[in-house]
């Protein structure tokens, strides 16, 4: 029933695409003969161009304007310039390792506590995934099934993986209810800081691992399996094999691994939002977070203090890209000679 | 197949003209709504019988959660998009959108009589006559009890003049009578605390009108800290969730975990629909302190916005809704207090369960008792201030993550910072 | 198929697994358990009743308490076994409870009341699908409209993206004109630009445009993907140039040889990069959360949130929306879920 409803709307489809293709075709002809072939890649390129300029690079230059003036008005004209006056409240510190002593202690605490998560996050991560790679890559019956499994909870949304733990976690939750019947009384998770904390960590590995799987899975399928059977004639053990063969050869797909990963834990909002909403307190308060409260969920929004805080977070993700575009560079030049495609 | 074929076409040129609707030819106006118990839901009934008397007006209410309200309403405000009227608690905050009714209602003076009190709070500016738009309410916080789980215990009710020294003790009592996990829990809310600050001494203003955090205001912080961590009340309300975000504590009263619930006359409604006789629920009169017993009055107000492109007849319909047999029908089906001089005195019919009759006059009790801070404060048109910063800062105390005193420091330091940015 | 045949003639050849074999099975079980248990419980929990949600320990498949209509009262009275004080044990339906005492009556003789304290009472259980959690939520709830916004936004984004991801995958990876670098960094720079950052301009500038509250502002600004532009430029990298050439000499338009020859060429790039953006749109959260306040306009994600928020306690309406929100993405998972992960792992190897 539905295939046969399909077909012609399959037709139509088609139809349209086609008249709306040759349409186009007239103009451009027009522009190439005006531009030469190799400068017609401008038009091409044009269009997308369009949408970055005015939806990503338009507003950074905005920002930098609300981060210079003050006041509590969204419309840029009736802000008043304070120049250096927002990054100085937000740097001014007793000490940097000691949030309390800061006058914006909350964007100190949201630093610290996204340090913390991007180190431990990534780290966990990175070695679960390349333990569940190296697992995924042994001969073993239904590996394409388990390659999915550990994927599923990629293309969970965020809201949905929140809303999953969360009911987990309940003071009543399934956790708590297998911990009862071990005889242990639970606490409730995610109102203890140091416990939510943790869990914000679990539930955000939970979510992403299997991505990064996937790319270290593909770095190991792509080493010559005439090196490890090279490496047993020489009866080298299998740690061996891994220290010598598959850690540098896999090295520039774990480098990249773990920027990305990095890139991405630095920018955490969604999943850890909807499941803790930055607390207990302000335990799982992230940068991101910190500045969407201070944009948004006061009533007195400080819009020039949130963007100040974005061109910091902004500075770092930059200096995180530099070294990933730096190490696949590197990490490409050593894989002369590979098919990558 | 010829079916289904004209099936998809249809679906695909209804879904397309769907997109591209053009609306009707009357005027429309939008009415952004959140509901406490079910102002919407009257509010649709009214604006329905509204369009039939005044075929040219359609009203489209949109209902919206609370959230919606605090956060996305105001940014939309600030970019000069958004709805006509909407329902706001944020009064003073807000008011620099609202739009001026005078000319559009048919007869100022019976607003000035009638909603004089409550109209200051819409006013931008102290000296301003205008009519920025009606109360759908007046609430004030207060107290609920559990008197059944009293009744178990066997402990007398505190009398009308109790303190809240004298709740806490006879709460924890009951508390551990009835095996009940929790003596007492306020809303995560720095409006109900305040009720209580002002109550224990806080003055909240200083001489020059400005927010000061007094001694009396660090007393109450002090005793409501030690009431979270020594178990009187639950630390996961306040101290569970992070910011300045809302959580009421409605659900752990419901499920008779808690004995004392510091909340407020909107609920009403709600402990009818969800606790009607479970249990005995009743209001009981604001706890006293050394200076007042005192709660807050509040109410959220529909508020005519300057954007909107039909002044005429957002003033119509506000006047509709404004009008004493409207005005008086609203209240008595969303069970609320009036905000309305003539009808308070009157009274109104609710045809409401008796419990819900003992607890609304319990309240219209507890209104005449309200301080003149707490209506100063109300009105305040920087109070979220005061209120973001009592949440977050004392949460963040109760979750072991600072010192009171730092705390309190903090909340100082905030209100300072939100206020001067916000004079700017 | 290399690998078919290695993996065949490795069980072969081994007589037995060895332990790291059954340790892999086992890590594997493991994580088997953790990626999926979630969810089934999730599934599991949404179909039980509001009652049954509240009970501690929760039982593993929806067991509703039973219940038993009573004469003289409305609505179905739960049913509990109780030990009397006399020693014997009757079922009973409880009226009310507060504290540590319930009211219970017999539901044959229901006049007699029965005071009972809470510890000498359990439930009487019977299997019970609430399939009102499902049912009930379509009509407090515009689900089909929620679902249509998300459904129109995916598809018309991801059109859209596809179309303009390929130009400029084209116009990169085919042609040497000047400043072609410096385009293709921007693009990719754009990559650490985190949408929260420029949350508030972003806003000011789709507002400007008349875009806001419509399903648009939610599309146009999630076009210009520059993963896209990358993985689909990566591909058409190893296009052969001679096929460009000859469309050239054959007085092709460039237009034509991006349509005719690039793109179906491109095909598995295209059919990746269409199932990524399915997936990102359909899971976007806050960036529709900032533009579309009409509840109309609301897409399902932002629906899921908002009835969070009015119903934080109500889990068994809120668990069967998550339900019913993750269902198609995990149709399309299993479906595709070979493709998925292929293009993902072609990704990767840069």
């Amino acid at each position: 029933m539905l295939a046969s409803s399909r077909l012609p709307l399959r037709a139509l489809a088609v139809a349209i695409a086609t008249v709306a293709l040759n349409a186009v075709e007239l103009p451009m002809r027009a522009l190439q003969r005006l531009l030469g072939v190799p400068r017609i890649g401008w038009v091409f390129v044009t269009p997308n161009l369009v949408v970055l300029g005015l939806f990503t690079f338009l507003p950074i230059v905005i920002d930098f304007y609300y981060a210079f003036t003050g006041g509590v008005q969204l419309d840029l004209r009736a802000r008043p310039f304070t120049g250096w006056e927002n990054l100085q409240t937000l740097f001014e510190c007793g000490s940097y390792l000691d949030p309390s002593t800061c006058r914006k202690d909350l964007f100190w605490r949201a630093v610290h506590n996204t340090a913390w998560f991007a180190l431990l996050q990534v780290g966990l991560m990175v070695v679960l995934s390349l333990v569940t790679a190296l697992v995924l890559n042994r001969k073993i019956l239904g590996r394409g099934f388990f390659r999915g499994v550990f994927f599923y909870p990629v293309l969970l949304s965020p809201v949905v993986v929140a809303l999953i733990w969360k009911w987990i976690l309940q003071r009543e939750g399934l956790l708590n209810a297998m911990l009862h019947s071990a005889g242990i009384a639970g606490p409730v998770w995610l109102n203890e800081p140091g416990w939510a904390f943790s869990w914000s960590v679990f539930v955000s590995i939970w979510a992403h691992m299997g991505f990064y799987t996937l790319i270290l899975l593909a770095g190991l399928q792509a080493i010559p399996a005439d090196l490890y059977e090279a490496a047993e004639m020489d009866s080298a053990s299998p740690w061996r094999r891994f220290y010598r063969i598959t850690l540098p050869l896999l090295m520039p797909n774990l480098l990249v691994v773990l920027v990305l990963a990095v890139i991405r834990a630095v920018q955490m909002f969604d999943e850890i939002f909807v499941l803790t909403g930055g607390g207990p307190g302000s335990a799982t308060l992230f940068i991101v977070q910190f500045i969407y409260q201070t944009a948004f969920a006061e009533s007195i929004r400080l819009y020039g203090l949130a963007a100040a805080a974005s061109l910091v977070l902004a500075t770092t993700l930059l200096a995180l890209t530099v070294v990933q575009l730096r190490i696949s560079r590197q990490g490409l030049s050593g894989k002369a000679g590979r098919d990558d495609g | 197949m010829m079916f289904a074929h004209a099936r998809a076409c249809a679906f695909l040129g209804a879904a397309l003209t769907g997109a591209f609707a053009v609306h009707a030819s009357a005027a429309e106006i939008r009415v952004a709504c959140y509901s406490d118990g079910n102002e919407c839901e009257v509010t649709q009934e009214l604006a329905k019988r509204f369009e039939t008397q005044n075929p040219d007006v359609r009203i489209a209410i949109d209902k919206v959660p609370y959230k919606a309200i605090t956060e996305q309403l105001p940014v939309q405000l600030a970019a000069g998009e958004g709805p006509d009227i909407a329902r706001v608690t944020d009064l003073g905050g807000l008011s620099k959108y609202y739009l001026d009714i005078t000319p559009y209602v048919k007869d100022p003076k019976y607003w000035e009589a009638n909603f004089g009190q409550t109209l200051k709070w819409l006013r931008p500016t102290p000296t301003d006559k205008g009519i920025y738009g009606m109360m759908t309410q007046l609430t004030v916080t207060g107290p609920f009890v559990n008197k059944t789980l009293f009744e178990q215990a066997k402990v007398p009710l505190p009398g009308a003049n109790a303190t809240w020294g004298d709740w806490a003790a006879a709460t924890r009592k009951v508390a551990k009578a009835t095996e009940v996990p929790f003596a007492m829990a306020f809303d995560r809310s720095g409006h109900r605390f305040a009720g209580v600050a002002i109550s224990q001494g806080a003055k909240i203003f200083d001489a020059k009108g400005n927010l000061t955090i007094d001694d009396g205001f660090k007393a109450t912080a002090k005793r409501f800290y030690d009431w979270n961590r020594d178990a009187t009340m639950p630390k996961e309300i306040w101290g569970g969730v992070g910011g300045s975000s809302y959580r009421d504590a409605f659900e752990e009263f419901a499920n008779a975990r808690v004995v004392l619930y510091l909340s407020g006359s909107w609920q009403i409604n709600r402990m009818d629909k969800q606790i009607g006789t479970n249990f005995d629920w009743i209001a009981v009169p604001n706890p006293c302190g050394p200076a007042a017993c005192t709660g807050v009055p509040g109410g959220a107000a529909f508020v005519a916005l300057k954007r909107t492109k039909n002044p005429k007849d957002v003033g119509r319909f506000l006047d509709f809704l404004a009008s004493e047999p409207v005005y008086a029908e609203y209240m008595a089906k969303t069970e609320n207090i009036p905000a309305h001089a003539g009808l308070s005195k009157k009274g109104i019919d609710y045809k409401v369960s008796p419990q819900a009759n003992a607890a609304l006059k319990v309240f219209v009790g507890d209104v005449a008792k309200l301080s003149p801070i707490a209506y100063e404060i109300q009105g305040y048109k920087y109070n979220r201030a005061l209120f973001n910063s009592t949440t977050t800062r004392l949460g963040q105390a109760i979750a072991g993550e600072m010192s009171l005193d730092d705390a309190v420091k903090r909340i100082a330091a905030d209100i300072d910072e939100q206020v001067k940015a916000a004079g700017k | 198929m290399v690998d078919l045949v290695r993996m065949l003639a490795g069980t072969r050849g081994h007589r037995r697994l060895d332990w790291t074999d059954w340790l892999s099975y086992a890590y594997l079980l493991l994580g088997l358990v953790l990626m999926f248990g979630p969810v089934l419980w999730l599934v599991l929990s949404s179909f039980k009743s509001a009652a049954a949600l509240n009970e501690f320990p929760p039982r593993l498949l929806p067991y509703g308490q039973a219940s038993v209509t009573v004469p003289g009262h409305p609505g179905p009275l739960p049913l509990f076994r109780v030990k009397l004080p006399d020693g014997s044990t009757r079922q009973l339906a409880e009226l009310r409870r507060i504290g540590i005492q319930a009211t219970m009556i017999d539901p044959e003789r229901p006049e007699e009341e029965f005071k009972v304290n809470i510890r000498d009472r359990e439930r009487v259980r019977a299997f019970h699908l609430a399939l009102e959690n499902y049912t009930e939520i379509f009509g407090k709830f515009a689900f089909g409209r929620f679902l249509w916004n998300s459904v129109f936004i995916t598809v018309v984004a991801t059109l859209i993206t596809l179309l303009f991801n390929a130009m400029a995958a084209f116009a990169l990876s085919k042609y040497r004109f000047e400043g072609q670098k410096w385009v293709f960094l921007l693009i990719i720079s754009t990559l650490m630009i985190p949408p929260t950052i420029i949350l508030v301009p972003n806003f000011l500038v789709v507002s400007k445009l008349s875009l806001l509250n419509s399903l648009w502002g939610v599309i146009w600004p999630a076009v210009a993907t520059p993963t896209g532009v990358f993985l689909l430029r990566q591909y058409m990298l190893t296009i052969p140039d001679e096929l460009i050439d000859a469309a050239r000499m054959d007085h092709a338009s460039e237009w034509r040889i991006f349509w005719r020859i690039v793109m179906p060429l491109s095909a598995p790039a295209l059919a990746v990069l269409a199932i990524f953006s399915v997936i990102w749109r359909w899971n976007d959260f806050l960036w529709p959360l900032v533009v579309l306040s009409r509840t109309e306009n609301f897409t399902l994600q932002l629906a899921l949130n908002s009835f969070q928020g009015e119903l934080t306690t109500q889990w068994n309406y809120l668990l069967a929306m998550t339900v019913l929100t993750l269902f198609p993405v995990t149709i399309v998972f299993a479906f595709l879920q070979r493709y998925i992960t292929a293009g993902i792992a072609s990704a990767g190897v840069k």
